[in-house]
């Protein structure tokens, strides 16, 4: 089986830019739980985007599930959180038609939505336990519910790799804690292999399997009990 | 009223950009390129002055320039590194200029130009009729087919680009629609308030909608009363059909608006 994931030898500078990654090898399983973590500006938001094939590599090789991340033919089977995913447009769009539209690449694109798809859709919202606000304007909704709906529009996907860029900007910490419990649950319950990138991960450290922190380059990557000391989150304590 | 060809054309054509102006408006209005409408139909201006010197139809080389523009506006703004704004500038003002060369070389700066720049209801045609019924025909049941693709790109493009939707392609379909509403529409609200009547409505359902299907059917149904109602005092008050069926149109957010304070 392929590797979700992988970086080979991997170097990234933005044009006339100095460089932001430099000799990255890093490489995700199928299954696997992993936390992207690091100073802001140490270039975990370009790793993500050369991961996802957003970005070309300066030089070396991204691969996203075997293939060249440019030229991924799998893309439907990925589903990404954007930092500080907002419903982007004026109109108040509902739990249910954002949910929907996560069936979009792996369902029909163009005609109404099948009933097959609305059932997934619809599972979702349950799954992430907002079921009673499935008709409620996003915009309604705290910071938390509204992570929430997106994670459920990301679920509704069906997705094989699960991105989540910052996912706790602006929530508040108790919703961070119950994001990292729903994460944990997904990723036993369905088996989906999950990126979570965070300058802060802390709310995640005892749920992930990997912890990755990203400087310029990978400085550490090992199980989060492998960390240094001086690296743990101080704004999180577990027991 | 109805007794009168001109006016029955007018309802007719009416009716049709009524419905397709506020509902290709509120993917514009989504996307916050609310003013793209405004920049195209300075374009479409250059169309129809290119049609004067021509004499070729001024609508169908309004069709044919909107077009253009609009896909020149979205290529330049996705492609060619250059802010939207930026791109409408340049699209907006290049399409003036040429508009207004044009129409001094074809020696056309007069009253019939005015039926374009400000709508007029006396000079509705049936071949009018017959492209804007087709292309408005064809037009919506592009928006109905694409509405969830639409959707799902207007409420998350950098996640619609990760999972491998046609984003680029999706964009230029928006594109192409507005500018064949500017076109199809310039005969009756005129190219200056063309876009006023795609976006108006839009916003004044945005005041009082409960999601986004319910903003796109509440718009369609002001912007399709704005120039029903619009045409009729146009009519009777011997006024011009493009400013009455606007101000109608910003009538419904002030009471869109109350509603949605009543409601609080």
């Amino acid at each position: 089986m392929s590797l979700t994931v992988e970086l080979r030898d991997v170097s990234f500078s933005y044009p006339g830019g100095p460089p932001v990654l430099a000799a990255v090898d890093f490489a995700v399983a199928p299954g696997d739980f992993v936390a992207i973590a690091g100073p802001n500006g140490g270039g975990k938001t370009t790793l993500l985007r050369v991961v996802l094939g957003l970005e070309r590599p300066t030089s070396g090789a991204a691969l996203l599930f075997g293939d060249a991340a440019v030229r991924c033919t799998h893309r439907s089977e990925i589903a990404y959180l954007a930092q500080r995913a907002q419903a982007g447009g004026e109109a108040p769009v509902t739990v249910r038609e954002l949910v929907a539209a996560g069936r979009l690449a792996s369902g029909r694109l163009l005609g109404p939505l099948r009933r097959g798809d609305r059932a997934i859709a619809d599972e979702a919202i349950v799954r992430v336990g907002l079921a009673s606000h499935a008709r409620s304007p996003l915009r309604t909704l705290s910071g938390g519910m509204q992570q929430r709906a997106f994670i459920a529009k990301a679920l509704a996907a069906k997705p094989a790799l699960l991105v989540l860029d910052e996912p706790t900007t602006g929530v508040d910490a108790a919703s961070q804690e119950s994001l990292a419990e729903l994460l944990a649950e997904l990723h036993t319950e369905l088996g989906v292999t999950i990126l979570y990138v965070s300058h802060e991960f802390g709310a995640v450290e005892n749920v992930v399997q990997r912890v990755v922190l990203v400087r310029g380059g990978i400085v550490f990557d090992g199980a989060p009990s492998e960390l240094p000391g001086v690296w743990h989150d101080p704004s999180h304590h577990h027991a | 009223m109805l007794d009168l060809e001109f006016m029955r054309l007018a309802f007719a054509v009416g009716a049709i950009v009524g419905v397709l102006a506020p509902a290709v408006g509120f993917f514009l209005v989504q996307r916050r390129q609310s003013l793209v409408g405004d920049g195209i139909g300075h374009v479409a201006f250059a169309g129809v002055a290119a049609g004067y010197l021509l004499h070729v139809s001024p609508v169908l080389t309004a069709l044919v320039a909107a077009v253009l523009g609009a896909i020149a506006i979205e290529l330049l703004r996705s492609r060619g590194g250059t802010a939207g704004d930026q791109a409408l500038a340049l699209v907006f003002y290049t399409g003036i200029a040429l508009g207004v060369v044009l129409v001094s070389t074809a020696g056309a700066l007069n009253v019939n130009l005015f039926q374009y720049l400000f709508g007029s209801i006396l000079t509705v045609t049936r071949s009018d009729l017959a492209l804007v019924g087709l292309l408005g025909g064809v037009a919506l049941c592009a928006l109905g087919l694409a509405y969830r693709a639409l959707v799902g790109v207007t409420l998350d493009q950098e996640a619609a680009r990760v999972q491998g939707l046609p984003v680029p392609a999706l964009n230029v379909l928006v594109a192409a629609l507005a500018a064949t509403t500017v076109a199809l529409s310039m005969r009756i609200v005129g190219i200056l308030l063309i876009a006023a009547l795609m976006v108006l409505p839009v916003i004044a359902a945005g005041r009082v909608a409960w999601s986004m299907l319910s903003t796109l059917l509440i718009a369609v149904g002001i912007g399709l009363v704005s120039v029903l109602a619009g045409l009729t005092i146009s009519y009777y008050g011997d006024l011009p059909p493009g400013g009455t069926i606007v101000l109608v149109a910003a009538g419904s957010f002030v009471l869109c608006s109350a509603l949605a304070l009543l409601r609080r």
